[in-house]
């Protein structure tokens, strides 16, 4: 069917056909046409946030949950600037998102009318794609091409800027499928000669690992059954990124933890030690190598990854392969067929004196909470639950990472490449949406809470059983280790002054509020938090200058990690101080 | 204290078929500037009688594994369709345009005409005491011509940027 439809309601119905089922998003001048195409469409649920980073983050929330694009609208100028701290987040974590922006009428384009922003031009640099729509005749393939960009290759988040008047005006709708342009083909399979040189690597290896990152969770549920496939018949011992936390089981015995700058002992001396790094959907992050020099020096590496420009961005590897996780891992599984795998016992029986160090040990305190234990206890008391766990970024984000554990993707929604703070509450949001009968936490530290606090009427107004577990150390806790660390205590503003108390803030949103002030209080605590049906803040006073350990200093290799108890407070050298 | 250090860099002309959007070219110089990299000179212009197909050119120098990074990196971007690196290609050309604008009279005049003459420069616009040449040819003439004309009377130079093929019958 063939008819004439204004452009709103062209979006719209390509949404639909997209089978888009929430879209996060705020009102304003710049899409009052979009909004009112939306009024009363049961199709389509609009999540109505309390800011545009909101919308953005749970948007993220949602597509990391389910592996579905988020998708956000926000007006023109400040709409779509708020948004811009989640488009780029989701740029880097390789989330995939469609974001649509209102943009003044064309005729006032460049005339610095009000609310304009040069969207286009802010966004270019941190989406996968952009387009400005001048044409209503133009959306429904551009749109169609937003989702195709956005879910495949590397994923990631693709803006749509369409002024005002394209709204208005009309055009032909067509119904049918969503068209597909041939120009975006990513390459996803590695060549024949590609697979059997992985192959050979894998099986003459002695010392092999399989260090894995979130473009495995990108790559689908698949992915990581073939990550585990692989792992059972090669016996590689497994570690991964921030980002690919899930991915593998926490609780396999050739588990390794998670690599890098707060990554365990032995996950980091394996990679030193390695004779073969087979890379899997990770990009050899700084956080991950440390001192690029000193990385990996006498291994062999393979790097699987659907990007190119990821290859050989920072380290060189032997073998590149670059296609789809899953299906690069189901070639080699299949030319592997049943190959044995040289024994490792000797190799693993080295990791074992490196598991001996407990390198995520930490003190007990007779006086307070250690976040650690908090942590311990919440891992333990939800586990029946499986829960969806987001964070916010600094200490409590890392001791999240460290002792929480995963055993499935999808499950782990945190901010890795951008590390912004105030991700996780809208991401937490988003994700409820997705998942309505899952337990979703998200782990918080005091200061980044208050980054999209706002967030708290979102879930109030859906009816969101949203969980926010703050670890109050009442410091920007991750500011202050690295102040210690590296410029003699000075405690430059990272003291948390004059925060609120998050249990009348939890009661002024219409969520429960709970306090643990006390190691008796936190099991029943987190009981309570779980057994309550609504969204509840646990405001979880924790020890206050505990740090984040093992870690790497900045700058140094992954052999010179600081355990905890080991002496660091101090200073560094220039090249350390430039580095981060 | 710390000093930034330098890294050994080699030359590339990159030939980039990209769709003729709107914003393209600024997609391509941002992408430069937003990773750190440089920019010797850059032309383009619509390559198809539909003018859907514009082919940019671009001199830029770097470390290897950066001018590896590039290449990469622009053939990540959805309307870039094909980037060739004609450096690592072998051999090619590479063509220049210039319009040199000297003035003078007397021997320095007839001096001018007679080095133009031999850079093959052709006179495009003429007074009694000036005149605009247009030369083409590989950067380095086109830098000795300019080099030449600033003894006799350089007024003012404007240079197109290369644009580069490579030789042979077939596309690259």
């Amino acid at each position: 069917m063939s008819e004439e439809r204004s452009g709103a309601n062209i979006l719209v119905e390509s949404l639909v056909r997209q089978g888009v089922e929430f879209v996060f998003g705020y009102p304003g001048g710049a899409v009052l046409p979009i909004y009112d195409a939306l009024f009363g469409d049961k199709r389509i649920h609009h999540i109505l946030v309390r800011h545009e980073a909101g919308a953005a983050h749970a948007a993220e929330g949602y597509a990391r949950s389910t592996g579905k694009p988020g998708v956000v609208l926000v007006t023109s100028g400040p709409g779509a600037t708020n948004a811009v701290t989640g488009v780029a987040d989701a740029f880097l974590d390789s989330i995939p998102l469609v974001v649509i922006t209102g943009q003044v009428a064309t005729a006032l384009i460049g005339s610095d009318a009000f609310q304009e922003a040069d969207t286009i031009g802010i966004s270019r640099h941190c989406t996968k794609h952009n387009y400005l729509v001048r044409d209503p005749a133009d959306l429904a393939a551009t749109i169609d091409e937003a989702f195709q960009i956005a879910t495949t290759g590397r994923p990631g988040p693709v803006l749509i800027d369409i002024p005002k008047d394209v709204q208005v005006a009309s055009a032909i709708w067509h119904d049918g499928p969503p068209q597909r342009r041939d120009r975006y083909a990513p390459r996803t399979q590695g060549s024949a000669d590609e697979i059997a040189r992985a192959v050979e690597m894998i099986a003459a290896a002695r010392a092999p690992v399989l260090y894995t990152g979130g473009g495995v969770i990108n790559s689908g549920p698949r992915a990581s059954e073939l990550l585990r496939e692989l792992q059972a018949k090669t016996g590689a011992p497994v570690t991964s990124t921030l980002m690919g936390l899930g991915a593998f089981p926490a609780d396999s015995a050739d588990w390794l933890g998670m690599l890098g700058m707060h990554g365990t002992y032995e996950a980091n001396m394996a990679m030193n030690q390695a004779d073969l790094i087979v890379c899997v959907g990770a990009r050899f992050d700084d956080r991950v190598t440390g001192r690029l020099d000193a990385f990996a020096p006498n291994s062999q590496k393979i790097h699987i990854d659907i990007d190119r420009s990821s290859i050989n961005k920072t380290v060189p590897v032997d073998l590149p392969i670059v296609g789809d996780c899953a299906t690069v891992l189901e070639q080699i599984l299949d030319l592997w067929d049943n190959r044995k795998p040289r024994d490792l016992a000797a190799w693993k029986a080295r990791i074992d004196t490196w598991r001996e160090r407990e390198s995520l040990y930490f003190p007990r305190s007779p006086q307070a909470i250690m976040p650690q234990l908090a942590i311990q206890r919440l891992f333990e008391l939800t586990r029946d639950r499986d829960p969806i766990i987001s964070t916010e970024v600094g200490q409590h984000q890392m001791w999240a990472a460290q002792h929480f554990h995963f055993f499935a993707p999808n499950r782990w929604l945190t901010s890795g490449g951008l590390g912004t703070m105030g991700y996780g509450l809208p991401a937490a949001i988003g994700a409820q949406l997705g998942h309505p009968d899952d337990l979703v936490i998200d782990i918080a530290g005091d200061a980044s809470i208050q980054m999209n606090i706002q967030e708290l009427g979102t879930a109030t107004q859906y009816r969101l059983p949203v969980k926010v577990f703050i670890l109050n150390n009442e410091w920007m806790g991750m500011v202050r280790q690295w102040q210690e660390l590296t410029y003699e205590s000075r405690y430059s503003q990272s003291y948390s002054d004059s925060l609120p108390d998050f249990v009348k803030l939890a009661e002024a949103y219409g969520w429960k509020g709970i306090r643990i002030e006390d190691e008796s209080q936190l099991d029943a605590g987190i009981r309570a938090m779980i057994d309550h049906p609504g969204p509840v803040i646990v405001d979880c006073l924790v020890h206050k200058e505990s740090n984040c350990y093992p870690m790497i200093p900045s700058g140094a290799a992954h052999t010179d990690m600081i355990l905890y108890g080991d002496t660091v407070a101090g200073t560094m050298d220039d090249e350390a101080k430039a580095l981060v | 204290m710390m000093k930034i250090k330098h890294e050994a860099e080699e030359r590339h002309v990159l030939a980039v078929t990209v769709d003729n959007e709107a914003g393209i070219l600024a997609k391509i110089a941002g992408l430069f500037t937003a990773r750190g990299y440089n920019i010797d000179s850059l032309t383009v212009a619509d390559i198809t009688e539909n003018h859907s197909v514009s082919r940019i050119t671009i001199v830029t120098h770097g470390p290897p594994a950066q001018i590896d990074q590039i290449h990469a990196q622009l053939e990540r971007l959805v309307p870039v369709h094909k980037v060739i690196d004609l450096t690592e290609l072998g051999p090619h050309v590479e063509r220049e345009l210039a319009l040199i604008k000297v003035a003078g009279t007397g021997e320095k005049r007839v001096e001018a005409l007679r080095v133009a003459e031999i850079f093959r420069a052709r006179p495009v616009d003429t007074t009694t005491e000036s005149f605009i040449f247009e030369l083409t040819g590989a950067p380095d003439k086109i830098d000795s011509f300019v080099a030449l004309m600033r003894d006799l009377g350089l007024v003012e130079v404007g240079r197109t940027g290369i644009v580069g093929m490579i030789r042979g019958a077939s596309e690259a």
